[in-house]
């Protein structure tokens, strides 16, 4: 059960990954990989920020807007200087790891006794239940302590997501999504489509580098190596989330994208329980991926080719 | 209104692939009038609009509108004084957002975008209003994304929304030539309609002659960046399309041209 409840809580954090490439990569249709260097800032920032007994609410303020700091640099890249989006989000990345390195002073930074959003959750759990309280879930036993973490992230995630989601149907926010969806449309209209995806893309990031701030606090560490492969991840959770809800309401969407968030973190909890080597996940993760971009398209053509008759060979 | 005084644009200069699209072209739009600019393909009658929405800036020469100079100004920051509808009728509405999200981002058109919430009850139901008015059983469907319309439908939207609020200019970019022939007639009346309506100032470039004659106050006819032919008052209204494609012809002659390209002509300007 408890490794239930922590990969649910770990998908949970995730939710702010994947609704962060959700911003990016489906609002501003913009491919950024800055994600793999920007959920590794908000690792840093909050683990050496939280190692100077800074407040862990401030610490996850400024992961925020460290990554949307980046990400405004990746979204300038792009508009002004007309890279590429692939190639600015990997300057960025690159760029990051020696921020990173630069910002922690070593590559791994261990938050053991320093006080982060978990022990003060703990510390709440002790107040309202009192110390080494169970709670009987489904027939099982959890800690009182995981279910206060979970509560607190699920609200966490609820109250970024109605603001996300109120922000997109505000001017400013329907200017960005109208962005992405047609920019020669939206500039006739008089909206400056630049400032719209440098602001797009830092937001995107802001979120990214929250679910790293998160994270390590969560696994009570932070590594230099942590954003390795969280683009990957971040789409694959985007695209479990679509499958399930759809991808036209943006109602449901943001919603969806948390439930397969943590669907995906279910599913490699299971795994691993069945003996799947832990170095496999990231290759595993990217062929999901992978798959889930080529299959529509060649069932489709497959569909396609059998309307046009079965037996005809191709020339 | 609309004063457009000797501007040039070269394309890819000093490259094989350099376009001289507009060599001094020069004219001026009185408030209400409504010019239509015709000309064979590559003649500059597209550049000469898009330099005007400012899709790109001009090498030389001088635009204003209502006594403002635009030259400097970028693409959205014109967006204030001019509405405009494109020849692709997917380019003008974000396929992605619904019918009433559409017509709100068009409400906004050069304004401020700020945190207010784009769209409430006492909003939706005046768009709906204006959305019925096109008659195009549109009014049933505010919350469907755009997406799932036709090009036709797409277009006239387009048109309510350049026009939403009274643009001092209004720019039609062979609006209807990929529309069907049934469904161009019906953006051609509700363009009338609207410019009628609204007593709007408007440029319009046309591949069709009989569009031409038919709507406008005045034609010019653009060959090689150049305005060649320039017709208002009593003059546009003797025009019959007849006339303009013997113009046509006798640039053809001119150029000396071979006879393929004239079947070309014959096909696509009639």
């Amino acid at each position: 059960m408890t490794i239930f409840i922590g990969a649910f809580i770990i998908g949970l954090i995730l939710s702010f990954l994947t609704i962060g490439v959700f911003i990016s990569f489906r609002v501003l249709n913009f491919t950024d990989i800055t994600a793999d260097g920007s959920f590794a800032l908000g690792g840093a920032l909050a683990a050496s920020l939280l190692v100077m007994n800074i407040n862990p609410a401030l610490a996850v303020v400024f992961a925020f807007l460290g990554g949307g700091l980046a990400g405004s640099v990746t979204g300038l890249l792009h508009t002004h200087f007309r890279i590429p989006q692939l190639l600015s989000g990997i300057l960025v990345m690159t760029g990051l790891y020696s921020i990173n390195l630069r910002i922690m002073g070593k590559s791994n930074i261990p938050l053991f006794s320093e006080k982060t959003v978990i022990s003060c959750a703990d510390g709440w759990t002790t107040a309202f239940w009192g110390a080494d309280k169970k709670i009987g879930i489904f027939g099982g036993q959890i800690a009182a302590a995981d279910m206060t973490v979970l509560l607190f992230f699920l609200m966490m995630i609820v109250f970024f997501g109605g603001a996300l989601y109120f922000f997109f149907k505000t001017d400013m926010g329907a200017a960005m999504r109208a962005t992405g969806s047609n920019p020669q449309m939206i500039t006739a209209l008089g909206v400056n489509t630049k400032a719209m995806i440098i602001l797009g893309i830092a937001l995107s990031n802001g979120f990214i580098a929250l679910s790293g701030a998160l994270l390590a606090q969560y696994q009570g560490f932070a590594d230099i190596q942590m954003g390795l492969g969280m683009f990957v991840l971040g789409i694959a959770n985007l695209i479990i989330g679509e499958t399930l809800v759809g991808k036209k309401r943006l109602g449901l969407i943001l919603p969806g994208v948390v439930l397969g968030s943590i669907l995906f973190r279910q599913l490699v909890a299971v795994a691993l329980r069945l003996g799947m080597n832990p170095n496999d996940l990231k290759l595993i993760t990217a062929i999901f991926v992978l798959g889930a971009l080529i299959l529509p398209l060649e069932i489709e053509k497959f569909r396609k080719r059998k309307r046009l008759g079965g037996n005809a060979r191709r020339q | 209104m609309l004063v457009v005084n000797n501007i040039f644009k070269t394309f890819n200069p000093g490259t094989p692939d350099e376009v001289r699209a507009l060599q001094g072209v020069s004219f001026s739009l009185d408030e209400g009038g409504f010019l239509v600019v015709i000309g064979t393909n590559g003649s500059g009658k597209t550049s000469l609009l898009n330099a005007v929405a400012g899709s790109f800036f001009i090498d030389s020469g001088e635009i204003l509108i209502d006594g403002v100079d635009v030259g400097p100004m970028a693409e959205h920051q014109r967006a204030s004084l001019i509405g405009r509808v494109f020849q692709n009728p997917f380019l003008g509405t974000a396929a992605d957002m619904t019918i009433e999200e559409n017509l709100t981002l068009a409400a906004k058109r050069g304004k401020r975008r700020g945190l207010g919430l784009c769209l409430n009850a006492a909003a939706a139901a005046g768009i709906k209003e204006r959305v019925k008015s096109l008659t195009m059983a549109l009014e049933d469907r505010m919350t469907n994304i755009v997406g799932s319309l036709s090009g036709g439908q797409r277009q006239a939207l387009t048109l309510l929304m350049a026009t939403w609020s009274k643009p001092k200019l209004l720019l039609l970019d062979e609006h209807t030539a990929a529309l069907d022939p049934k469904t161009a007639k019906k953006v051609v009346e509700l363009t009338e309609d609207v410019i009628k309506k609204h007593r709007l100032t408007t440029l319009m470039v046309t591949h069709s002659m009989q569009q031409a004659v038919n709507l406008g106050d005045r034609i010019i006819m653009m060959h090689k960046g150049r305005i060649v032919y320039d017709f208002k008052g009593d003059e546009k209204r003797l025009l019959r399309a007849g006339d303009l494609l013997a113009l046509f012809n006798e640039i053809r002659r001119k150029e000396q041209i071979d006879i393929s390209a004239a079947e070309m002509l014959q096909r696509n300007y009639i």
